[in-house]
């Protein structure tokens, strides 16, 4: 009997726990470059700009809990880099300071969506600071090369649903294009010694078309991927709830030993509906627009409130699960989002003698060491201290989050955290 | 001129500095001063938190540097949030949650620097602010009661600073009023059992102005002393010797803080190509810890009995050779025994 190839390496393993409802419980074993990594889902990847968390230091994320196992790196911040970290030679992880963590490598970055109109038949393009960089496959795959990403985003046609109303013939060009990529890239990756080690995500397009979605789906599960990627069903809130059909059904064809990441959902209400429709990973991207805007993350998740600390909460002077006030409304900032019912804008003059920690309880650095009237302070002289210490306050209760949500769907509770999380969206 | 007032004081100043040792060719001493929120090493370099923050460094990275002063802006902070507030918070060191000591500035030099509409008589110094466009008056007793909400470990007198750079009657008036107005802040102080009052040496670029300086304001019985007036532009080979002047005739046995050098002003955030303020903060641990770990090596030196090699390996590592080194640092150092080469 022949022994196993001590090459190959360890297998990614996805095991279920249990499925309720369409969500999946479960981990994701054997993951990294020495194959001993454990990924929890449903969970959500960490979001860097330019492969560092917005605002922190490594000093000061490693003081946040929860951090995820694998963070999220955008190929539009990196791209044009690629001739340094080619000589680098050592993987971004290294150069980047994250040597312990998982990397996925996206295409875009969720926050700042790319121009449309440059995909072709041969080539992507992705924007970053220094401008436009145009990819064919062998140029996406000697950049993944350089990368040494552990799972990344195959180069695919996103812009079906670019336009208002996607037309059936460039639905189907996204899938046909997307599909072409992938074998394209997975040959390469054949012939990459470096590349063995790194998981090609293949990418689920086909716009708002069903029969072009399912024809992705089942396509894609045909090649030997390591997940999928669920693309084009970011938008407005109202998008994404026309969606929701089409998700369901194209998760339904996907195989269930693979995990299923999805872009451009961030928003915890929308979490939980596309892990009703068996989504299993997320971008961390909505704490950091709601830092960008001034605002501390403060929805509940707490759907087994001890009944004291609900009566404190009731009797006490902040807001914590509240029903919406209608005349919040802020100025927009540069992420052209405007602020939810999940969050408290700190700018606000009510803010201003507001000695209570941003979330009472909260035991991340920021609650436990500064006051909401800091925080007001400092966003008003416009300090960076003020993005620094938000970022971490809204990472940590962000996953703090799905925490909860795998807490809730271990002990079968998960309707009790949805109706709380929909009670305070707007 | 009019005379003098004699100084008002309730009690002997604390004496709050500690000597260590002292270097016997030069004048560099290492000591402790002994400060309300803890013991700090000297010579120490204070990293500057304008606004009750140190740009995007958390307080607790300031500790792990080893920092344990930082200086705060009373001006900016009277202005936003202003002292009602933060003494509410419980002092400054509450606001931003600093478990060291603090020192503020009197407010004066921001006001005039930064003011277009500024006016100094012998009230004080009048303004108009930048947000409201509200009149407002900072008198020495004015600064003294903001500083004293702030709490800091140490407060700095109202000065009448004028650039190093004036010249003519104007810089004499202004040494003349610094000493009437540290005599008004010492008896505007309401917290000397907890907050050490400063006060600030003027008198320009001139040598005989700065002695008179001296000669006056030691003869108040304040906890330190500050040269200020210079870092304003002057040459170096002025300011050494305004500085190597003052060193001398103030008393040995209370601290002495250089004022405006070694200030770190945030670089601009736009010439860092990036879209994460992250890269910023990296510098600036860096560059604050570059200035503590030097503070503490010119100290260790001191206490070993070896700070003229130090200098001369520090001199050495800059320059490469002694001739490249500029030729009012080889003076100043000079005339307190040192050579280099």
């Amino acid at each position: 009997m022949q022994p196993k190839d001590l090459e190959e390496p360890l297998r990614m393993k996805l095991s279920l726990t249990k499925v309720v409802n369409g969500c999946r419980l479960g981990k994701i074993k054997n993951l990294g470059k020495t194959g001993d990594r454990t990924m929890d889902i449903p969970g959500c990847l960490l979001y860097t700009k330019t492969g560092s968390a917005p605002h922190l230091t490594h000093h000061m994320l490693h003081k946040i809990h929860g951090v995820p196992a694998m963070a999220q790196l955008t190929l539009s911040s990196l791209a044009e880099h690629h001739e340094v970290l080619a000589e680098y030679k050592e993987g971004v992880g290294k150069f980047i300071g994250m040597p312990e963590s998982l990397l996925y490598c996206s295409l875009h970055d969720p926050v700042s969506p790319c121009p449309a109109g440059y995909v072709t038949n041969k080539s992507v393009s992705v924007w970053g600071v220094g401008g436009r960089v145009e990819m064919t496959a062998s140029k996406f795959m000697a950049i993944q090369q350089a990368l040494q990403p552990d799972w990344f985003q195959c180069l695919s046609d996103g812009e079906a649903t670019c336009d208002e109303t996607t037309s059936i013939k460039r639905a189907r060009k996204s899938v046909d294009r997307s599909l072409l990529f992938l074998d394209n890239c997975l040959k390469l990756q054949e012939e990459s010694e470096v590349l063995q080690r790194s998981m090609i995500i293949g990418v689920i397009e086909g716009g708002d078309v069903m029969e072009e979605r399912l024809r992705s789906a089942r396509e894609t599960a045909k090649r030997p991927v390591g997940g999928f990627l669920l693309d084009g069903f970011q938008g407005t809130p109202a998008t994404l709830e026309t969606r929701l059909h089409l998700l369901s059904s194209v998760t339904a064809e996907l195989p269930e030993h693979k995990p299923r990441l999805i872009c451009g959902v961030s928003q915890p209400d929308e979490v939980l509906e596309c892990i009703e429709r068996g989504v299993d990973l997320f971008e961390s991207f909505f704490p950091y627009q709601a830092t960008e805007r001034g605002c501390a993350l403060t929805f509940s998740f707490d759907y087994q409130p001890n009944p004291e600390e609900t009566l404190l909460q009731q009797n006490g002077t902040q807001e914590e699960v509240k029903y919406v006030d209608q005349t919040k409304k802020s100025k927009t900032t540069s992420c052209n989002q405007e602020m939810t019912s999940f969050e408290i804008n700190l700018k606000e003059k009510k803010y201003q003698e507001d000695f209570d920690p941003l979330v009472r309880g909260c035991p991340c650095y920021c609650c436990k060491n500064h006051t909401r009237a800091y925080i007001h302070h400092l966003l008003v002289t416009n300090e960076l201290l003020a993005g620094v210490l938000l970022m971490m306050h809204n990472f940590e209760h962000y996953f703090g989050f799905f925490q909860a949500i795998r807490e809730a769907l271990k002990s079968d509770r998960l309707a009790q955290l949805k109706e709380l999380i929909h009670r305070q969206a707007s | 001129m009019a005379a003098v007032a004699s100084p008002t004081s309730l009690e002997s100043a604390p004496r709050i500095m500690r000597l260590v040792a002292e270097c016997s060719r030069s004048r560099a001493r290492a000591g402790e001063l002994r400060l309300p929120h803890g013991p700090v090493a000297t010579p120490v370099f204070m990293p500057v938190g304008t606004q009750a923050t140190m740009k995007g460094i958390t307080a607790e990275q300031l500790d792990a540097l080893g920092c344990r002063i930082c200086l705060g802006n009373t001006y900016h902070l009277g202005l936003r949030p202003g002292p009602e507030l933060i003494q509410k918070a419980r002092g400054l060191h509450g606001f931003m949650n600093w478990p060291h000591n603090l020192l503020t500035d009197s407010g004066g030099f921001q006001m005039v620097s930064l003011v277009s509409l500024s006016e100094v008589t012998e009230e004080g110094v009048r303004f108009r602010s930048p947000y409201d466009g509200d009149e407002t008056l900072l008198s020495p007793e004015r600064s003294v009661e903001i500083q004293n909400a702030l709490g800091s470990d140490i407060i700095m007198q109202l000065d009448d600073v004028v650039s190093s750079t004036m010249t003519g009657p104007r810089v004499e008036e202004a040494m003349y009023r610094s000493i009437r107005w540290l005599d008004r802040c010492i008896a505007a102080h309401q917290r000397p059992d907890k907050q050490n009052l400063f006060a600030i040496i003027q008198g320009g670029l001139d040598a005989d102005l700065r002695a008179t300086c001296l000669k006056e304001m030691t003869k108040r019985d304040v906890p330190g002393f500050a040269i200020g007036g210079l870092s304003g532009g002057e040459s170096k080979g002025q300011f050494w010797r305004m500085v190597a002047l003052s060193t001398s005739r103030l008393p040995k046995d209370k601290p002495r803080y250089l004022m405006g050098v070694g200030h770190s002003r945030a670089f601009l955030h736009t010439l860092l190509h990036s879209d994460n303020t992250a890269a910023l903060h990296h510098l600036t641990v860096h560059n604050i810890a570059y200035q503590l770990r030097l503070m503490s090596a010119v100290r260790t030196s001191i206490v070993e009995k070896r700070f003229p090699d130090f200098v001369r390996d520090f001199m050495g590592t800059m320059y490469g050779d002694p001739t490249l080194c500029p030729s009012w640092a080889t003076e100043a150092l000079a005339s307190v025994g040192i050579t280099l080469g």
